[in-house]
């Protein structure tokens, strides 16, 4: 009876387990699968089109694709646009981190209500965030611009950035703070020589997640950043960025 | 007390938030000698301690009253400079916590932040600092490599040096041993028995053999209250207080 009992448990467990394997075979095939149709996809419909003048210059032909000369200029309008949005939004998110950490009270109010504050932040959808820039800019009487891009992206960005410089930067041990205070050091000492040291890796990524969020975003530039053919030379000039770039392209009729 | 005080703890009382950790604490540290603090664990040996170079301070809803004289100066008065009562005292903790750091940054870091530029005197405080810790030679060839792939044991060691590097007039340790394999406790046992010539020196543990090898004066806590105090001898093989006996005997822990 016993006996019989172990083997019908063990029947079980192997079935359990044959189930899931399958499944997560099957899954993991299903997330190839896509990933190689929308690889496949581009390099087949795009490969033609590569060349070195598509990277290389502006487009000839006005606003619209398809004449000749390239992308240059969203593509360079991205970077730069992305470049400063992620530094502008660097500058006030590992003050705020630090201070959350090193400064305030670990279970203050205020501690709580920043970090609620940044989470709520992050689910603002993109378009809401672009809105949000444009009251800006007419408020300060800034036309759509590079600069205004950025401001309006660093917004954006500002949350996945601070939150996940957060979560690393709280992962640092309290002791290593105390051997630095006791060695006389001051917070500003601790926080700008031992803890941004300690946790640059995840600096790092944070940075490179902000920048990822805020270089694949369309919605927000819509009504802040413009539109242009040519690149950029001042940070009041319009600005073109390579998803807006995709999305005009897809949806007007052109020559 | 045969030789002056350094430390002199005077009505002491700690709290966390409601938690009233340290009692009433009165005792007076002696200069360059050993004192070790024993009891058992949560009795407030780290907090007294910490309480010494104004650790607490980073801490939440701590409330401290009475008063912890340094040198005859007031530490917790509102105009003591709280660097300046932390550069007087080097700190090991329990497990060695080096700065994100090469071995010659981890040394250098204390007298840089107070404003030591000359390249030649830094070396040569590395040099020294690192000779006393007895690491020198273990280290001499990687300098600029990063303290993280040292031993745990060169680490203490290490975390030893840079805390004497500020120059301070007292040693504090915190269970200074009790991550390390028995060589390296050895090892730091034997530092703290050179350094009692220059430094007052005050350790906390758990152990009572290593209290027993390092101790000039023991200090007896129990549930946050100071409740035997006196040179090694008489505490330890002698105490006056049923509670100590019981502690030494290993009846209550
Ligand atoms: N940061 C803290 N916050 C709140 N309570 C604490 C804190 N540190 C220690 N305590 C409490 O104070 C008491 C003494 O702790 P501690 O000094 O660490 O004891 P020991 O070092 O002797 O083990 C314990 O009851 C502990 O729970
Ligand atoms: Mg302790």
């Amino acid at each position: 009876m016993v006996q019989g009992g172990v083997i019908i448990t063990m029947h079980k467990h192997a079935i359990e387990e044959n189930v899931f394997r399958v499944l997560m075979i099957a899954s993991t095939l299903l997330i190839l699968s896509v990933l190689l149709l929308i690889l496949g996809t581009i390099v087949i419909k795009g490969l033609p089109y590569l060349s070195w003048s598509m990277i290389t210059q502006a487009p000839k032909s006005g606003y619209y694709l398809g004449k000749d000369g390239g992308i240059l200029n969203s593509i360079l309008g991205s970077l730069y646009l992305t470049g400063g949005a992620t530094i502008m939004a660097l500058m006030v998110s590992l003050p705020v981190t630090l201070y959350l950490n090193v400064y305030a009270k670990k279970k203050s109010r205020l501690v709580y209500m920043t970090r609620f504050a940044f989470d709520v932040m992050w689910g603002i959808p993109s378009i809401v965030y672009g809105a949000f820039g444009f009251t800006l800019m007419l408020f300060f009487g800034l036309k759509a611009s590079l600069l205004a891009g950025m401001i309006t992206v660093a917004f954006l960005i500002l949350p996945v950035m601070t939150r996940s410089m957060d979560e690393v930067i709280r992962m640092v041990p309290p002791p290593l703070l105390e051997a630095s205070y006791a060695l006389g050091a001051t917070r500003f000492e601790t926080a700008f020589k031992v803890v941004v040291r300690q946790v640059m890796p995840g600096i790092s990524t944070a940075v490179l997640i902000a920048f990822g969020r805020g270089i694949g975003d369309a919605a927000s530039l819509i009504f802040t950043a413009g539109f242009t053919d040519s690149i950029p030379t001042s940070l009041l000039q319009p600005v073109a960025t390579l998803p807006l770039t995709i999305f005009f392209q897809l949806t007007f009729d052109h020559p | 007390m045969e030789s002056k005080a350094h430390i002199s703890i005077q009505n002491l009382n700690i709290y966390y938030g409601k938690d009233h950790a340290l009692k009433d604490i009165n005792v007076e540290i002696p200069k360059k000698k050993i004192t070790v603090i024993i009891g058992p664990s949560g009795c407030g040996k780290s907090t007294l301690l910490k309480s010494f170079n104004r650790l607490l301070d980073s801490v939440d809803n701590v409330k401290i009253t009475g008063k912890v004289l340094v040198d005859g100066e007031d530490i917790y008065d509102p105009k003591a400079e709280v660097t300046h009562i932390r550069k007087k005292m080097g700190l090991l903790s329990q497990k060695p916590y080096p700065l994100p750091m090469s071995i010659y940054d981890n040394i250098a870091y204390g007298p840089r932040i107070h404003e030591e530029r000359n390249k030649k005197k830094i070396d040569k405080i590395v040099e020294h600092f690192l000779r006393t810790a007895s690491l020198w030679d273990e280290v001499k060839d990687k300098l600029h490599s990063p303290a993280s792939q040292l031993s745990v044991g060169q680490q203490q060691r290490l975390c030893l040096a840079r805390g004497l590097a500020v120059g301070p007039e007292i040693i504090l340790g915190d269970e200074p041993t009790s991550a390390l394999d028995p060589r390296s406790s050895q090892n730091i046992e034997a530092r703290f028995q050179e350094l009692k010539q220059q430094y007052t020196i005050v350790v906390v543990t758990h152990i009572l053999r290593q209290a027993k090898r390092l101790a000039d004066y023991v200090l007896f806590l129990y549930g946050g209250r100071l409740i035997e105090y006196g040179p090694a001898h008489e505490v330890l093989e002698n105490p006056k207080e049923a509670m100590t006996k019981e502690y030494i005997q290993g009846v209550i822990s």
